[in-house]
């Protein structure tokens, strides 16, 4: 087996988000926490049906400490419920969708699970790939190496307050995509768009051909289409989960999607 | 220093295999900025002379060594007590906050942030931002400020701002959790100052440093009171572990027995098994899954499901041990020392001096010595114990 082989394996997110971005399209990667309804997978087929490009899964941990309120609560949550990481991948690889999943979630419970475990068991259920907000490029290399080898693309953060030079050393490590934090400060709603989100797109494109996708801090279909200006596409979590949050369901984050899709697909024709 | 035992940690932050720097990509470039600058400062001899001179002329530094005569006789033992309780505002946290607003200072950096628990740590936050014309916000777990509502009034005077933590367990967990929050939006012009030997590098090592003088000044203390020898035991309580690790760090060279003693309601070595949470690599109370626990204690200052990395390596590798103490034998131990010495220790400490009375005799042999660090003291727990002991008779 050569080198690239497991790359090469890794690289279903990426094949397909580049393939949507080459044909012209706008990227929009809507985040669901698991466990938060009994009809959570409802809302992930639900969204896909209203046109994510692909879904960010969130695995609820106890003390999520890059997540503003909507995002704790919703954790909580889903905890309460009695999500466990196990059970989710377990759900996950019953369900049938047409886009690529990617779970979110925290350091210790992938640690706890076992590098090599924890990669396994995302890759048998079919998911593409994991963001670990709390794992930098430093702390990376051992579960990089094992997600590598089981196929599963590990997407890296860059920051605004990210060096050009550790930007790049970033963007080469990360796999399906780049995932550009918009702002300085933890995931929840906003009034406007930071003007570090399309700085980052901006300062990312140099760096990258991956693509890049610009999520905290993007809530409105109108910011989305602001980021998108600069961006390959962006990732909603808040404004989601907090109608969700308030008994959303499947039918009300479709048209929430929906609603940012045609934006989207409104600036890319 | 570097590679010998409490020294430095290697270059990614890891005593042995704890430690480390697992923090969101947006904080990465100011934990970076914060190591360069204390490294850079701690190697200045004009900054280690001001921090001395703030610590000496307003902190009130040296505090003594005070041996226990009458409980020394009723224990058969030797028993010393590091008087941290005599410094300002009345614990250990001074050392920390005065060496960290310096440093913030340093920075450009104009407000410190904090979490507290027992609400020690944020009374000196508040009191060195007092001092140097900084602002301060407190984090501080809901469940906390009723817990130890004076000194919320207390960061209230020193014009801090106390702001309650309402989300997870609300207590000294989530305040860390909120005050990292906070420190990420606004990075810029904020130092975080941590309050325990814990969360990313290079926090484990810059509180150590800056508590080391504990242990230093002890070590000389201890050598006049025993005839230029070290204690054979030291012990020291555990929530974080900032004051064990300072007192450590004075004698970890030595032969003396380190001891850390951990609330059983909130004991990481003891309970807990390795993790990550808080930016950090260490023991941790934690489920199967990898859910963090909430710790339980009659302490606020020690209900952290988590220890220092530093401490996890010293078990690790067998130079230190961690031993629990209970709720019961504390409030036992802490009126002990009020009666039969005339001081009354904060609940914190209290731990450590309910395993050497649980101990004296038996492990710890008759005629041995034992410094013991008295973190801080007991103003603030007093109504809490007051009602503690009325609910009924632990004795």
């Amino acid at each position: 087996m050569t080198p690239e082989a497991p790359a090469t394996v890794a690289g279903a997110l990426e094949l397909h988000l580049r393939a949507r971005r080459d044909a012209g399209h706008k990227l929009l990667v809507p985040y669901v926490t698991a466990g938060l309804r009994h009809d959570w997978l409802q809302v992930v087929q639900a969204v896909v049906a209203a046109g994510a490009d692909a879904v960010e899964i969130g695995i609820p941990f106890s003390d999520p400490m890059i997540d503003g309120p909507v995002i704790q609560a919703a954790s909580l949550e889903a905890l309460r419920r009695g999500t466990t990481p196990d059970g989710v991948v377990a759900e996950l690889s019953a369900v049938e969708v047409s886009v690529p999943l990617c779970v979110m979630t925290y350091y210790n419970l992938v640690f706890r699970a076992g590098h090599r475990r924890f990669a396994r068991s995302l890759a048998s259920s079919g998911v593409a790939g994991a963001i670990v907000p709390d794992l930098p490029l430093e702390e990376a290399v051992a579960w990089c190496a094992e997600a590598d080898e089981a196929g599963v693309a590990t997407v890296m953060l860059v920051a605004p307050s990210t060096s050009s030079p550790r930007a790049t050393l970033i963007c080469r490590r990360s796999r399906g995509f780049v995932y550009g934090v918009g702002r300085m400060g933890v995931t929840g709603e906003r009034q406007s768009l930071a003007r570090s989100a399309r700085d980052v797109a901006r300062r990312l494109r140099t760096v990258t051909d991956l693509p890049v996708c610009i999520g905290i801090g993007v809530s409105t279909a109108e910011q989305a289409a602001e980021v998108c200006t600069e961006a390959d596409g962006v990732v909603i979590g808040s404004a989601l989960v907090r109608r969700l949050l308030q008994g959303a369901g499947p039918d009300e984050a479709a048209e929430f999607v929906g609603g940012v899709r045609r934006r989207l697909d409104s600036l890319a024709g | 220093m570097s590679g010998s035992l409490m020294g430095s940690p290697d270059p990614g932050g890891r005593f042995g295999d704890f430690g480390g720097r697992f923090v969101p990509e947006s904080l990465v470039p100011a934990c970076q900025e914060l190591e360069a600058a204390f490294t850079e400062a701690w190697a200045h001899r004009a900054f280690r002379a001001e921090l001395r001179e703030v610590l000496h002329h307003y902190g009130g530094r040296p505090t003594p060594v005070t041996e226990c005569h009458r409980l020394s006789e009723q224990l058969g033992i030797r028993l010393l007590l590091k008087r941290e309780d005599l410094a300002h505002t009345g614990s250990h946290k001074l050392n920390n906050v005065i060496g960290q607003a310096l440093l913030a200072r340093r920075m450009g950096k104009s407000r410190l942030v904090a979490e507290t628990g027992a609400g020690q740590h944020g009374v000196a936050a508040a009191t060195a931002a007092a001092l140097f014309g900084m602002e301060c916000v407190v984090f501080m777990g809901e469940i906390d400020t009723v817990r130890q509502a004076l000194n919320v009034f207390r960061m209230e005077l020193l014009g801090a701002r106390v702001q309650p933590v309402a989300s997870g367990s609300r207590t000294l967990k989530d305040a860390v959790n909120e005050a990292l929050r906070y420190w990420v939006a606004e990075v810029d012009t904020t130092h975080y100052c941590i309050g325990s030997v814990m969360g990313p590098h290079p926090y484990p090592w810059i509180v150590r440093e800056l508590q080391r003088v504990v242990g230093e000044e002890a070590r000389g203390q201890c050598r006049e009171l025993l005839d230029g020898g070290d204690p054979d035991w030291v012990v020291a309580c555990v929530g974080g572990g900032s004051n064990a690790a300072g007192t450590f760090a004075g004698f970890v060279d030595t032969d003396s027995a380190l001891v850390g003693v951990e609330a059983a309601g909130g004991s990481a070595m003891g309970h807990g098994v390795p993790g990550v949470v808080h930016g950090m690599k260490s023991y941790l109370m934690q489920d199967e899954a990898g859910q963090i626990r909430e710790a339980e204690s009659i302490s606020a200052g020690l209900d952290y499901p988590g220890i220092g990395p530093e401490h996890a390596h010293l078990a690790t590798i067998g130079r230190a041990r961690y031993a629990q103490a209970g709720d019961d034998e504390v409030l036992e131990a802490f009126q002990l020392l009020s009666r039969t010495e005339g001081i009354i220790p904060a609940l914190e400490p209290a731990h450590a001096l309910a395993w050497v009375i649980r101990q004296a005799g038996t492990e710890i042999p008759r005629g041995a010595s034992v410094l013991l660090t008295l973190s801080g003291r007991g103003d603030k727990d007093v109504a809490q114990v007051r009602d503690l002991l009325s609910q009924g008779p632990p004795s």
